[in-house]
């Protein structure tokens, strides 16, 4: 199941990284989603996978699944929602006040020499 | 502009307070089982933003006039506020306590800090989400 | 946190009240709420004499980072407590000189203040810790404050060279001190000054001693603009002039002594310590004087003057560290050099504050410093000449102002040097005094030049800006105060400094020549009988009068150095090239698109964990330990795999958003296959929320453009994606099989009952065990949605043309 899931995750990772290299702001949110999502389940993939109960003291198991990658993650899956919900107001704010989502027509013109 | 969708009107009215129930117990049940501030925080902005779907967002801050960018603000102040509290009690910052209660009638029941902290946690996530929606959806 | 502590930061603490004591009371000049503070630590540093005395140290830790040997250790010693008398003191002098200098109406006050109390905490603190990395940092702090204090008239280009130069020199040298401070910590293990002189003999033989020493003089050099690092104390000459008085000649220049003198029984042990301390102070001292005479402006004069003087006072040092060479205080003859080195360092902060603050009036009242411009000033200002000329002959060495005393015992130990058998110092001894002999002669006529072309001669009232006349009275108060006391100290050096704060200073530089009981018996003389000294005097005076009046005839010396190859041109040109080669070097990659940043990004992240998957040779698959399979996982994943890859083609912006949220959702069922409850839970809301917030953006946003359909963009954008991909695949795979460390699962897992008494252990690290980050993470939420809400309703003003 873990090498499964690590190609999953290798996946997610290109197709990521794909849509942040293209130059439309709206790919380029879509592709941090889909790194986040990749990102979350590699920490999970690196706890192992289906080692025992749920992390639930009330399921009296042996033994649990790890914890620790779970918390993690669900401290990630808020974060990135956040970011993304700023990056996307970003991008439209952006696009409103330039008229343009292509990041190669965005670049500001530097003059300090 | 309202919308004219009856069936999701009149739906939402029962869905709404189910939700909202559900997510409040969610919330509390966190200690033990699945749960907590962030999946009940969520759940209720979820519900919420049902509620916006179904009216439009005149309608729903008439109902639920609330200031989320100030809910935001109190979640966060209960959540340090709990965190600073240990320091009173000379135990390091973040420290929690619990105690368990024998009430008549409901047994007992233990209380903790935790749950204020993950009460801060609800009201920012809350707040937030909301704050985030509502703002994109009056821009115009 | 003692009382001593508190009188460190005093000065940091009142710098945070000094905005509104401005904001409220405009009408009021903000100096005057600055003054009782520097009045008060005066005579609370004053009250210590008694204890200094009697050879006592006051010492008072406060733990500030105990594991690493850092904690802030107050020390009151002979040699501290003269530095922090000579702060506060002439402090509360220059902010009452200040209070009329600068008026309310037309300068930013509180940002002075503010300045002037940040530099005045950090020089007490540099002088009082006796910890070094605590000195350090208030050392760099010094260096900051007088960064902006010297820019303080940050509109005018000159001040912010100046501001930049000195910046960038005396940090310089900071840095490099910090260098030598870790070498040191890395000889004795110990940042303490105390237990480093304890170890002074041990560390003599270490391989890093020499670089050490090198790095600490480099930082004092630096700081006391030692030749050739003198450049910026003229630069810093566009600061307000109550700052150059206070800064730039009294204390933060001093900084640099203050150093070599605290040191001195760690490195004097070895002659190269003796030979560069003094070799740089005497040369340093001539270069200064003879700079100084060539000067039309009066305060670049009092610059190099300065320079100069630093210089006299850091050769007295070197040859005085001889003294540590001897055992015992009888027939010790280099005892005299480090004393003269003392008074010298009080004398000078009398008479050169003095002066900066009568050039100051000058230019207050006539609007110029130019000499050529001044002239016959005499009959309009009478008091302030008579303060100018005090200074300047106690500077020149003359009778009787307390420079003649210093000078004829700094003759005194410059002719020691002479009897000097060690070190192979006897081959050139013989330059020391002639050199010393030869600068006197210099700073005589850049004395005479500094008193009489300014207020005798012409009167050219065409020249001048305002129509000059005598200073108010509180402007004169502080310079008449300082210049008492240049004639004071030459009638009462005994009974005044000798015991209180001389001796006291000595046994701080030279412990080890004294046993417990024993204290430098200093005695100080105005009559020594007709000896080489008197007679050195007396031919300065000859020589220096002679060519003062011929001065215009010998004056085209100093058109003889190219101007090309001086030490500013140097500094100018390296300064430059810096620049413009790092903003070339900057603007080959950082061409400001995003997508070459990402792509630099990927390639180093592709590049650096390949050659550490392949150096470490940690690739390894390892099948024995692998979770089973079931249907619905292949299912998913499958599902999952041609989701991603089909947003790469999807059409329009509908169809990627629907998808996105499809692998979302699909991410979540994993997290209910891998019996992760809470997640799943908020990953489902989280994706119906997202895909909500994208639909309500969704009108607002730009139709998807066909991409652009170059093959090599493409191409690029395959390779390096495909790459990231497979080094990810391959990482996760490594660190599946690799199992270096035990989990720490095991803890959360056993104690989530006993400890936070919950049973959800997920929740419970949110929440307890790992609440900090909980904490910060709805804090960065809350930063997020304040962002948006900025964003979209607070809109950008409008330019104003539109």
């Amino acid at each position: 199941m873990e090498i499964l899931m690590s190609i999953v995750v290798g996946v997610l990772f290109m197709t990521a990284t794909y849509l942040m290299l293209s130059k439309s702001l709206l790919r380029i949110i879509v592709g941090t989603g889909l790194l986040s999502h990749g990102a979350h389940l590699l920490i999970l993939t690196m706890g192992g996978l289906k080692r025992g109960a749920a992390p639930l003291l009330g399921e009296n198991a042996e033994s649990y699944t790890d914890p620790l990658p779970q918390a993690l993650i669900l401290t990630a899956i808020v974060i990135s929602f956040g970011v993304t919900a700023f990056f996307l107001v970003l991008a439209y704010r952006a696009y409103k006040e330039l008229g343009t989502d292509n990041i190669e027509q965005m670049r500001g013109t530097e003059s300090n020499e | 502009m309202r919308s004219n969708n009856i069936i999701l009107e009149t739906a939402i009215k029962v869905i709404l307070f189910i939700i909202v129930l559900f997510s409040v117990y969610i919330f509390f049940a966190g200690h033990y089982y699945p749960g907590g501030g962030f999946i009940g925080g969520l759940m209720t902005a979820g519900a919420l933003v049902l509620l916006l779907i179904a009216y439009d967002i005149k309608t729903v801050s008439m109902i639920l006039p609330f200031n989320y960018r100030i809910m935001t603000g109190i979640g966060l102040l209960f959540a340090i506020g709990t965190s600073a509290g240990a320091i009173f009690f000379n135990v390091p910052f973040l420290t929690h306590a619990f105690g368990h209660i024998d009430l008549p009638i409901l047994g007992e029941i233990s209380l903790h800090t935790a749950t204020i902290f993950d009460l801060g946690v609800y009201l920012v996530v809350v707040g937030v989400s909301m704050t985030i929606i509502q703002t994109i959806g009056e821009d115009e | 946190m003692s009382l001593l502590h508190l009188a460190i930061v005093a000065p940091l603490i009142f710098a945070i009240l000094v905005p509104f004591f401005y904001k409220s009371f405009r009408r009021i000049h903000t100096g005057w709420f600055v003054l009782p503070l520097p009045i008060l630590l005066f005579i609370y540093f004053f009250s210590f004499i008694s204890t200094t005395k009697s050879k006592e140290v006051v010492m008072k830790t406060l733990d500030w980072i105990p594991t690493l040997g850092i904690n802030f250790t107050a020390k009151v010693d002979g040699l501290g407590l003269l530095f922090a008398l000579l702060i506060t003191g002439i402090g509360a002098l220059v902010v009452l000189y200040s209070i009329y200098y600068l008026s309310k109406g037309k300068e930013k006050l509180h940002n002075f203040y503010v300045y002037l109390l940040l530099f005045m905490g950090a020089m007490l603190g540099v002088v009082l810790s006796d910890n070094l990395i605590v000195m350090y940092a208030f050392w760099e702090l010094t260096s900051f404050s007088s960064f902006l204090l010297i820019g303080y008239w940050y509109h005018r280009e000159k001040s912010r060279y100046g501001a930049q130069k000195s910046m960038l020199i005396t940090v310089f040298g900071g840095l490099s001190m910090l260098g030598g401070i870790i070498l040191l910590y890395l000889m004795t293990g110990s940042f303490s000054i105390s237990e480093i002189i304890t170890q002074a003999d041990v560390i003599v033989t270490s391989p890093l001693f020499i670089p050490a020493l090198i790095c600490i003089l480099l930082g004092a050099f630096t700081k006391s603009a030692q030749f050739p690092f003198h450049i910026w104390l003229p630069d810093a000459m566009e600061a307000p002039t109550p700052v150059s008085a206070y800064l730039h000649s009294a204390t933060m220049v001093k900084a640099g002594i203050y150093l070599v003198a605290r040191l001195t029984p760690v490195f004097a042990v070895d002659g190269l310590w003796l030979w560069l301390v003094a070799s740089f102070g005497i040369f340093t001292l001539f270069w200064g004087s003879f700079s100084a005479v060539k000067q039309t402006d009066l305060k670049s004069i009092l610059a190099f003057s300065t320079v100069s003087q630093l210089g006299l006072i850091m050769s007295l040092l070197g040859v005085g560290a001889a003294s540590l060479h001897y055992v015992g205080l009888d027939d010790n003859l280099y005892v005299v050099a480090t004393t003269a080195a003392i008074f010298h360092l009080i004398n000078h902060a009398t008479f050169k504050g003095s002066l900066f603050m009568v050039v100051g009036i000058v230019d207050h009242e006539t609007g110029t410093r130019d000499i050529r411009k001044l002239g016959g000033l005499l009959h309009f200002m009478p008091i302030t000449f008579t303060l100018a000329m005090i200074g300047a002959f106690s500077m020149a060495g003359l009778p009787p102002f307390n420079g003649f005393l210093s000078k004829e015992m700094f003759f005194t130990g410059m002719l020691r040097v002479l009897e000097m058998d060690f070190f192979s110092f006897d081959s050139f001894a013989i330059l020391f005094p002639i050199l010393a002999w030869v600068a006197s002669v210099f700073t005589f006529i850049y004395s005479m030049i500094l008193v009489f072309k300014t207020f005798t001669g012409k009167y050219q009232p065409e020249k001048l800006e305002k129509k000059p006349h005598e200073a108010p009275l509180g402007m004169l108060i502080s310079p008449i105060i300082l210049a008492s006391l240049v004639i004071i100290i030459f009638f009462f050096p005994n009974s005044l400094l000798s015991d209180n704060l001389i001796s006291p200073a000595l046994s701080s530089i030279l412990p080890s020549l004294l046993t417990d009981e024993e204290g430098f018996m200093v005695h100080i003389y105005q009559w020594h009988g007709f000896n080489p000294e008197l007679f050195m005097t007396l031919g300065v005076i000859a020589v220096g009068v002679l060519l003062y009046l011929t001065l215009p005839k010998w004056r085209r010396v100093y058109d003889l150095f190219p101007e090309n190859l001086t030490l500013n041109r140097f500094y100018d040109g390296a300064v430059n090239r810096a620049q413009t080669g790092s903003f070339k070097f900057t603007k080959s990659f950082m061409n400001g698109s995003i997508r070459s940043y990402l792509v630099y990004i990927f390639t180093f992240f592709i590049v650096i964990l390949a050659t550490a998957l392949f150096y470490k040779n940690a690739f390894k698959v390892d099948t024995t330990n692998l979770a089973s399979i079931g249907v619905y996982e292949v299912l998913l994943a499958l599902l999952i795999m041609i989701g991603a890859v089909s947003i790469l083609f999807a059409k329009t912006r509908l169809s990627q958003i629907i998808l996105l949220g499809s692998v979302g959702y699909t991410v979540s069922l994993f997290y209910v296959l891998f019996r992760a409850p809470d997640l799943a839970l908020t990953q489902l809301v989280i994706e119906s929320v997202s895909v909500a917030l994208f639909l309500v953006c969704f009108y607002h946003l730009p139709k998807l453009r066909r991409e652009e359909t170059r093959i090599r963009f493409k191409l690029t954008n395959a390779i390096i994606s495909v790459g990231v991909g497979a080094i990810v695949t391959l990482i996760a795979l490594s660190a599946h099989s690799n199992k270096f460390f035990s989990s720490i699962s095991q803890y959360y897992i056993e104690n989530t009952y006993e400890k936070a008494a919950g049973k959800n252990m997920v929740n419970v690290i949110l929440v307890d065990f790992r609440g900090f980050d909980t904490l910060f993470e709805i804090t960065v939420l809350a930063i997020a949605s304040l962002g948006i809400y900025g964003m979209i309703k607070l809109r950008l003003a409008r330019r104003e043309e539109d």
